[in-house]
């Protein structure tokens, strides 16, 4: 990698101890995030993506869990901060939004309150001007009127603009980091738009890196510059946004482009569904963990894959097959749209 | 047919054009199926009353959640109800379905008003007319073993003997690609997508005609998703089902619906055969809400001019006069406020919308050029 990272995730494991046995939750997971760039986490529930964020933030304060690994911010290893030194990182160095911004906000404080209460825990600052500041951040995220609204209560505003809020209150102490976990998935589409573009926007003022998180591969698709797609606790495979869309290499990458039904191209007869379901957490099995799903599935399967550069260009991948056979293998599941009419 | 042969439901349904033709000044849209009118809305009302007070509760206003919708469904087809949370898609199949009664209008299904029945009248209607719900953790009774929550609509209606509903609820799971060894299973333990195939099972017990799925895979993981969607379309094929299909993402609702009705703020605002919707939008909010949805290919997602609408939906508790998107509208004129465009055929005759400045219709869009 060319300049020297952010944040770097190396090899970390999170696991939860719980009566049925040992959760894998998060299982090896390495990353790395430069300064001023969009890295996508995709995956669908369970996958881990959220735990790994989570995870770096220190957020995950359940007893029974436990890490390995490092998480390297600035040279510093989160995972051995103490809880103050941590809520330094947190809000002014790196800072996360959620999927529901009505459970993330309180709703017994104004919304300006509380935008003013994190620049004050992280800054010298007079009450004035913390408040004019929470009306500029305001101002800042779109939302009209702000000298207006700043005293208004979370459920005076649309769920919307309660996102507006958040990435307000996320933006308050300049992070060099936002983390954003599935921002846009309980909004409407239209609102949606209107939140990746100001994601978008905010990236380039401010110069903030943001790690999305989201299951949905038409929003990396807009945002992200590089792209890891975890299953069942791994990252299977990683590379530049070109890398995913147009080359990918791992069949479940190939599921989830074919699963969705696209508007950008002809209707197909039927969606490529992947069949089953993602394996058990409690027990995941020796080899790949999508090999009971894979269309493809060989007796090297049996082998756990490692996630490796086989291409040398930087677009790693988790999967035995061989490079040369996947163009061919892929095309149907990716374009369920080209297996028109065989009825 | 009388209500009551629902075990002979499916022979009867679509299939074989009645050669019914959309009736003389028939509410909205030529249905894209040729089949019977199976359902007629005619301006269905509902208004929700906003109450204040603690012991005597005065209405103080209303929520207009579903004001003057009128479309007609044939046997065998499927439309989707697309639009945002709060347009009213979900309040609209609620009234279809008689969950609760209307303000005003009429639901004709197989010929007979339903609109004003009693709760015992209903009976028979329902099971003929099922629905799917969108949540699979809140819609299944987590202290029912699955065979009895797929048995229950079978046990309500009186429908066989115990032996013979314990057959059906085999069948039926394994018609929803579950196994029939699961019956004494508990709920929780089934992932999304197999509850969701659980809720069709149930929705299926009866032998409906028409299904109305409310969101049915929204909660549910992309590839699951897929799963549960070509399910119900082997199930449509199958049975000769008639759908009523409401879903938020345009992408689903394509792929699944013969024709498409796009809600805003309790209206139908364009009503459409599917493709026709998305090559040709006519309402400049069906335009934007194309517009806003992602796409899965970074270079196509580039090169596209999206429309991004500013605001949100304003409240229904007080809509805008006159074309209810005129405050967030691009193209919208003085006429706009003023006057409430009728929903009208626009190039062909299954294709209507209600706007003054209609989209790809040959004529330019007065406000183009100030926009």
């Amino acid at each position: 990698m060319s300049p020297e990272p952010l944040l770097e995730v190396r090899d970390l494991k999170v696991s939860f101890r719980t009566e049925d046995g040992l959760i894998r939750a998060v299982d090896g997971v390495s990353l790395s995030l430069s300064p001023g760039e969009t890295l996508g986490i995709v995956g669908e529930s369970g996958s881990g993506k959220s735990v790994t964020m989570m995870s770096v933030m220190r957020l995950i304060t359940d007893p029974n869990a436990r890490f390995e690994g490092e998480v390297l911010y600035k040279g510093r290893d989160l995972m051995k901060l103490g809880q103050d030194q941590i809520r330094e990182v947190r809000g002014a160095g790196i800072a996360m939004i959620f999927q529901d911004p009505m459970t993330s906000l309180n709703p017994v404080y104004r919304v300006g309150w509380q935008i003013e209460e994190q620049i004050r825990e992280h800054e010298q600052i007079s009450k004035q001007a913390a408040h004019a500041r929470a009306i500029d951040l305001l101002t800042a995220v779109g939302i009209p009127q702000a000298g207006d609204r700043v005293d208004d209560y979370p459920h005076q505003f649309s769920g919307g603009m309660r996102q507006r809020v958040m990435i307000a209150m996320a933006l308050s102490c300049n992070p060099d980091i936002l983390i954003a976990d599935e921002p846009t998935t309980a909004l409407d589409v239209t609102i949606q738009a209107q939140i990746l573009n100001l994601i978008k926007k905010l990236k380039d003022d401010f110069d903030t890196a943001v790690v999305l998180i989201t299951h949905d591969m038409g929003v990396v698709a807009d945002l992200a510059d590089r792209i890891a797609v975890m299953y069942a606790g791994r990252i299977i495979e990683k590379g530049s946004r070109r890398d995913i869309f147009y080359d990918p290499q791992h069949p479940y990458t190939w599921g989830l482009l074919g699963s969705i039904a696209r508007l950008d191209r002809p209707k197909p007869r039927r969606l490529a569904a992947i069949p089953g379901q993602p394996p058990s957490l409690l027990r995941l099995p020796p080899g790949c963990a999508f090999g009971d799903r894979c269309a493809h599935r060989f007796a090297r399967c049996d082998e756990r894959p490692d996630l490796l550069d086989k291409t040398g260009d930087g677009h790693l991948d988790a999967c035995h097959l061989d490079p040369r056979q996947k163009k061919d293998l892929r095309e149907t599941t990716i374009h369920p749209e080209l297996i028109e009419e065989a009825t | 047919m009388t209500a009551g042969s629902a075990a002979s439901a499916d022979s009867v349904a679509a299939g074989h054009a009645s050669a019914a033709p959309g009736p003389a000044g028939s509410p909205a849209g030529q249905a894209a199926g040729n089949g019977e009118v199976l359902l007629r809305a005619e301006h269905i009302t509902k208004y929700f009353p906003v109450r204040r007070g603690v012991l005597l509760q005065r209405e103080v206003a209303r929520v207009h959640a579903v004001d003057d919708v009128s479309f007609d469904l044939r046997a065998g087809e499927t439309l989707g109800l697309v639009g945002e949370s709060g347009c009213g898609k979900s309040t609209l199949a609620r009234c279809i379905a008689r969950l609760f009664p209307l303000t005003g209008g009429t639901v004709v299904f197989e010929g007979r008003d339903i609109s004003r029945l009693s709760r015992r009248q209903l009976r028979p209607v329902r099971r003929e007319l099922q629905m799917v719900f969108q949540d699979p953790y809140a819609s299944l009774n987590p202290r029912k073993r699955v065979g009895a929550v797929i048995a229950d609509p079978m046990r309500i209606h009186r429908w066989g003997s115990r032996e013979q509903i314990r057959r059906r609820v085999g069948e039926l799971l394994e018609l929803v690609g579950l196994s029939p060894e699961h019956i004494n299973r508990y709920p929780h333990e089934f992932s999304g997508g197999q509850r969701q195939r659980i809720g069709v099972a149930r929705a299926l017990a009866l032998h409906p005609r028409l299904i109305i799925a409310d969101e049915p895979v929204s909660a549910l993981d992309v590839s699951i998703r897929a799963q549960v969607i070509n399910l119900l379309d082997d199930l449509q094929d199958e049975l000769s089902l008639t759908y009523i299909f409401i879903a938020h993402d345009l992408g689903v609702v394509r792929h699944v619906s013969d024709r498409i009705a796009v809600m805003y703020l309790g209206k139908i605002v364009e009503i459409s055969p599917a493709e026709d919707l998305y090559r040709r939008p006519i309402h400049p909010y069906t335009e934007a809400l194309l517009s806003a949805v992602p796409i899965p290919d970074p270079d196509l997602s580039e090169r596209r001019n999206q429309i991004v609408l500013e605001g949100d939906v304003p409240s229904p508790i007080s809509p805008p006069s006159g074309c209810r998107f005129h405050t967030r509208c691009r193209y919208a004129t003085e006429i706009c406020a003023q006057q409430e465009p009728p929903l009208v055929a626009h190039g062909s005759e299954g294709h209507m919308a209600a706007c003054h400045h209609p989209l790809s219709v040959g004529r330019a869009p007065a406000a183009d050029q100030q926009a």
